[in-house]
């Protein structure tokens, strides 16, 4: 796969974010039915306080215990957000408000204070905020892909499980299916795409390539299993594309491109969608309405024989 | 004035005025809607830049009360075409931030307008960038602005006090006497946009949600009365402000990272200790309300 105007690193990179997106995009299916949408981007934004301190603890760029550091950030924050929720009268939305924008401060305080720290200003700390994908090296593609794929294998191959934990769960249970373990599987998907997505897209847009794509696959089908596969073909080809785009700028983070390739996809799902699509609807709608108003003269004969 | 008079003045006006606001979003449940319409700020204050080519006050309040209301409208629409209330807020703001910063990147790159600037607020440039107003002599711009946002905030929320008590606590009376809930709606959407640009200047994008949400989250634990909470969560956000930034002098930090970091904490302290709400008081009286 030698793609024209891409160094050999660049291309190790553009298959990570590919299969990034495919990820992503299947987790966010699962989060868009568990009515989660706004959860991930929360959960993102709390993990940056746990890379600045997997970074200082370490002292260099060390992926692995950064992403370890991510991962407990964005776990803290779920913890968090489930406490507060059930233990006062704070509702989801402020309490997942509260950690988003408390979290990230925090991590902003840190981050201000690691950058004075020799050598930390070359180690690409800040690219964690927007996504730098030209800042990867193979063996972070190694890691990133491999976790990835990881989560794909987890969702495919307990793809009727998801089925019934997402739309039936009283059934689910009834079959012996714990909920509390498939909460859990979920959230751990959810936070290992989150944590694996974060140098690539950074914190503050991960949320996007988890919501849009599976936004963009509802605008053509009903059935959950087809959703799924657009939702990872969607996200996928905003991954791919977006690292493209940015790659074509000096420093360009990778973040916005990819968010906006999405929205591009997400525009056309919403225009052109088989299913709810707006022009498709507008379209519908139009010849109904002739074949409501132009042979009526027809329609009343068979009306009035019918009564008669 | 002092510099570091200067930069309290600053915050706390910025936190009165959040914490007024926040109240409202906390009781509208619209928490994660000033979320969104913080991120999508920036796109209008973006856009305005790119058209007018300066960075004055009143270029980006407009370009980021419209912003806002394009936020509004879009995400209404989604929801109205089927997409999930959350997952519409998702896609949109998100959708308009990368917008803003690809332009930022890509057109504004060696302006003023960086994207540091964006996410954390330029508060120790603040006192530097004055104006001179009679009578009171040099004042920093960002002070007339804050000011200025702080009354439209005050006389909205004291005009129209009864009006926002019962479109927030009881939407389906608010219609049975005939208030126009969706025009509270869209105003109400237009005082989170020129509050949100107002304190962007000063705190940055993702900030202004930690002052908008947690010290009305907070208040909203120690009180079941509107104008106490109102005036609890203001307190709560000078408070947070003030306390931010001696932390921040303290670890020689980011001074809106600390300020955001210390709502948190006075979030925190409300969530544990708060006598009507607190999980001590509900873990020393366990039966109080059954019994």
């Amino acid at each position: 796969m030698m793609i024209a105007g891409l160094s050999h690193n660049a291309q190790w990179v553009l298959l990570g974010t590919l299969i990034l997106g495919t990820a992503a995009g299947i987790v966010g299916c699962f989060a868009y039915w568990k009515r989660q949408s706004l959860m991930s981007d929360a959960l993102s934004h709390a993990s940056l306080p746990g890379v600045i301190i997997g970074f200082a603890l370490v002292g260099s760029k060390n992926l692995p215990v950064m992403l370890a550091g991510a991962a407990a950030g964005a776990l803290l924050g779920a913890l968090l957000i489930h406490w507060i929720r059930s233990s006062s009268r704070i509702k989801e939305d402020a309490a997942m408000g509260i950690v988003l924008s408390v979290f990230f401060g925090f991590g902003i305080m840190l981050l201000t204070m690691v950058n004075r720290m020799a050598g930390a200003a070359q180690s690409g700390l800040d690219s964690f905020i927007f996504g730098q994908a030209a800042s990867m090296v193979q063996r972070d593609v190694w890691l990133m892909s491999g976790l990835a794929l990881l989560v794909l294998i987890v969702a495919v191959v307990a793809f009727k499980e998801w089925k019934l934990f997402l739309f039936d769960a009283a059934f689910a249970k009834g079959l012996g299916l714990s909920g509390r373990f498939m909460n859990a599987l979920y959230l751990f998907c959810l936070v290992l795409v989150i944590v694996v997505g974060i140098q690539a897209v950074g914190v503050i847009l991960m949320a996007a390539l988890l919501i849009t794509p599976a936004v963009s696959a509802r605008y053509w089908t009903d059935s959950f299993g087809r959703m799924v596969i657009l939702s990872a073909v969607f996200g996928g080809v905003s991954g791919a594309s977006g690292t493209v785009l940015s790659a074509y700028g000096n420093g360009w983070p990778t973040g916005p491109f990819i968010v906006l390739s999405a929205a591009a996809l997400f525009i056309v799902s919403l225009a052109f969608g088989t299913r709810k699509g707006v022009v498709v609807q507008a379209v519908q709608q139009r010849r109904l309405r002739k074949e409501l108003t132009k042979p009526k003269t027809e329609r009343r004969t068979a009306e009035g024989g019918n009564a008669v | 004035m002092s510099y570091a008079g200067w930069i309290l003045l600053t915050a706390s006006l910025v936190g009165v005025s959040c914490g007024l606001v926040g109240t409202l979003l906390i009781l509208r449940r619209m928490a994660m809607m000033a979320d969104a319409i913080s991120h999508t700020v920036l796109l209008g204050i973006v856009t305005a830049f790119l058209v007018t080519r300066e960075l004055s006050g009143i270029h980006m309040l407009i370009g980021s009360v419209a912003a806002g209301l394009l936020t509004t409208l879009l995400v209404q629409w989604l929801h109205s075409l089927g997409v999930q209330q959350e997952a519409s807020i998702g896609v949109v703001f998100t959708s308009f931030f990368a917008l803003g910063v690809v332009l930022i990147s890509t057109q504004a790159g060696n302006a003023h307008l960086d994207i540091q600037h964006t996410l954390m607020g330029e508060i120790t440039f603040i006192p530097w960038e004055k104006s001179t107003l009679p009578l009171l002599g040099d004042v920093p711009e960002a002070v007339v602005t804050l000011s200025i946002v702080l009354a439209i905030v005050l006389i909205a929320i004291v005009a129209f006090y009864k009006e926002w008590k019962i479109t927030s606590f009881d939407p389906a009376l608010a219609l049975s006497l005939g208030i126009p809930a969706g025009l509270m709606h869209y105003a109400f959407m237009g005082l989170v946009s020129i509050t949100t640009v107002a304190s962007f200047d000063a705190v940055g994008a993702i900030m202004v949600v930690a002052m908008l949400i947690t010290p009305a989250a907070s208040a909203y634990l120690w009180t079941d009365r509107l104008a106490v909470m109102m005036a609890l969560s203001g307190a709560f956000g000078i408070l947070s402000a003030v306390f931010g930034y001696y932390i921040a002098l303290w670890l020689d930090t980011s001074i809106s990272g600390s300020m955001a970091f210390a709502t948190g904490i006075v979030f925190m302290f409300s969530f544990i200790v708060s006598p009507k709400h607190g999980i001590l008081a509900k873990r020393l009286r366990p039966t109080a309300s059954s019994a």
